[in-house]
């Protein structure tokens, strides 16, 4: 059973088994494949017209499956390997372990944002950018300089504390928990943390830096955090709704699976806090 | 798919080369008429929602490249409702939010006033790099 952990809390060998993984995944072409379907995506959503990844109540189970997919690819590589989580509350310096040359790599060099140490640095040949929107080939990130803070535990405490799913209009001028939770109104969590990283981070080809998916890993574990507090609210919209991805409704790119179907985590991964 | 459009915005951009200049800094006066229009919380309209006005063109040169802005008509490759952006010629997939603040494909998850301000952000971010024509990456 897929067991998802803090970051913080992996072994070194989890560490190394998960970005071998990953790397192992990038040589074989498949990762650049998840990197082209989220920018295509992203492009595509749309405030007013049909938007499924993001700006909609769907961006928490869309991204949900697509991180089951990645996971699943993962374990392809090696069956051991869960995708770990970042609790940018809790680690919110550049000085956590995350960004250590054994796993993430640090930050950008001010000259050119380029990503100078790690498994992910140009400089090892293991890791081009190939699914581009510039001519840069190599990562880049500028921790904390686009945006200076990571939400804190009390700003996620008061978008938890929202007891509505999602509102009409059902995009980035929602209220309601989804849309605090995407960071389009209030506070702003998910978005700030990829502003935060910053270079490819802050664009649409964002899962071309590894530490994509374990903010979404953890985007994921707070929409359960959530769902252990309001037990009685549910995913909406239910029905009937244009452009939108109700409940029953079946998600593209995969068209076989719904909101519904994804609503409980439990039959696919659980978390290291979960009997907690 | 895109190419209608890209040719014909670039013909429009080359109409406005006269104008480039990097006066008129100021955001124009659309926008926060814009961000007042479409107020959150609106039902959605399936067909043609009462969108804010569309943002004046414009033509400058920033920090030594140079950007540009116009109404690109209803193409769908546009979802910025309707406005094209570009940085040296080449297009910046952009895109308006209900509230009237813009992104675009390079600064995805920082809303910006206008598309004005969507290329400049765009520029700081490039560092000097080339954009790449989308949706060819």
């Amino acid at each position: 059973m897929t067991v998802r952990k803090n970051q913080a809390t992996l072994t070194a060998d989890e560490k190394r088994r998960f970005v071998a993984a990953v790397l192992e995944l990038k040589r074989s072409g498949r990762y650049d494949e998840f990197v082209t379907t989220h920018n295509a995506f992203i492009v595509g959503d749309t405030d007013n017209g049909e938007r499924t990844g993001h700006r909609s109540p769907s961006f928490l189970p869309w991204h949900r499956r697509f991180l089951l997919e990645f996971e699943r690819a993962l374990q392809s590589m090696d069956a051991s390997v869960a995708l770990p989580y970042w609790d940018w509350s809790a680690d919110r310096t550049t000085r956590s372990s995350l960004w250590a040359p054994n796993f993430m790599g640090g930050t950008g060099r001010s000259l050119d944002g380029r990503v100078m140490d790690g498994p992910f640095a140009a400089s090892t040949g293991n890791w081009p950018v190939t699914v581009r929107v510039d001519g840069r080939t190599y990562l880049r990130r500028a921790l904390g300089v686009a945006v200076r803070e990571l939400p804190t535990r009390a700003e996620v405490e008061s978008v938890l504390a929202m007891a509505t799913y999602d509102m009409a209009p059902w995009n980035s001028g929602s209220d309601g928990f989804r849309n605090h939770l995407e960071g389009w109104r209030g506070v702003n969590l998910h978005n700030r943390v990829h502003v935060w990283v910053g270079g490819q981070m802050a664009t649409g080809v964002s899962p071309n830096d590894p530490v994509f998916w374990l903010h979404h890993a953890y985007i994921d574990k707070l929409w359960t955090e959530w769902q252990r507090r309001h037990p009685d609210a549910g995913y909406l919209p239910a029905a009937g709704t244009p452009h939108v991805v109700d409940l029953n409704e079946t998600m593209k790119p995969w068209n076989d699976t719904t909101p519904a179907a994804l609503l409980d985590h439990t039959p696919h991964y659980t978390f290291d806090t979960d009997s907690d | 798919m895109p190419e209608l459009s890209r040719r014909s915005a670039l013909g429009a951009a080359a109409a406005l080369a006269a104008a480039a200049g990097t006066q008129a800094l100021a955001a124009p006066p659309a926008d926060a008429a814009a961000h007042a229009h479409e107020a959150p919380g609106r039902s959605p309209a399936p067909a043609a929602p009462a969108a804010p006005a569309t943002p004046a063109s414009f033509d400058e040169v920033y920090k030594g490249r140079r950007i540009q802005g116009r109404p690109a008509g209803g193409h769908h490759q546009h979802h910025g409702g309707g406005y094209a952006v570009f940085i040296d010629g080449v297009e910046l997939h952009v895109m308006r939010n209900a509230d009237g603040s813009w992104i675009s494909v390079v600064s995805h998850y920082d809303p910006v006033p206008s598309p004005r301000a969507a290329a400049r952000a765009a520029v700081d971010e490039l560092q000097g790099a080339r954009l790449l024509p989308f949706p060819a990456n």
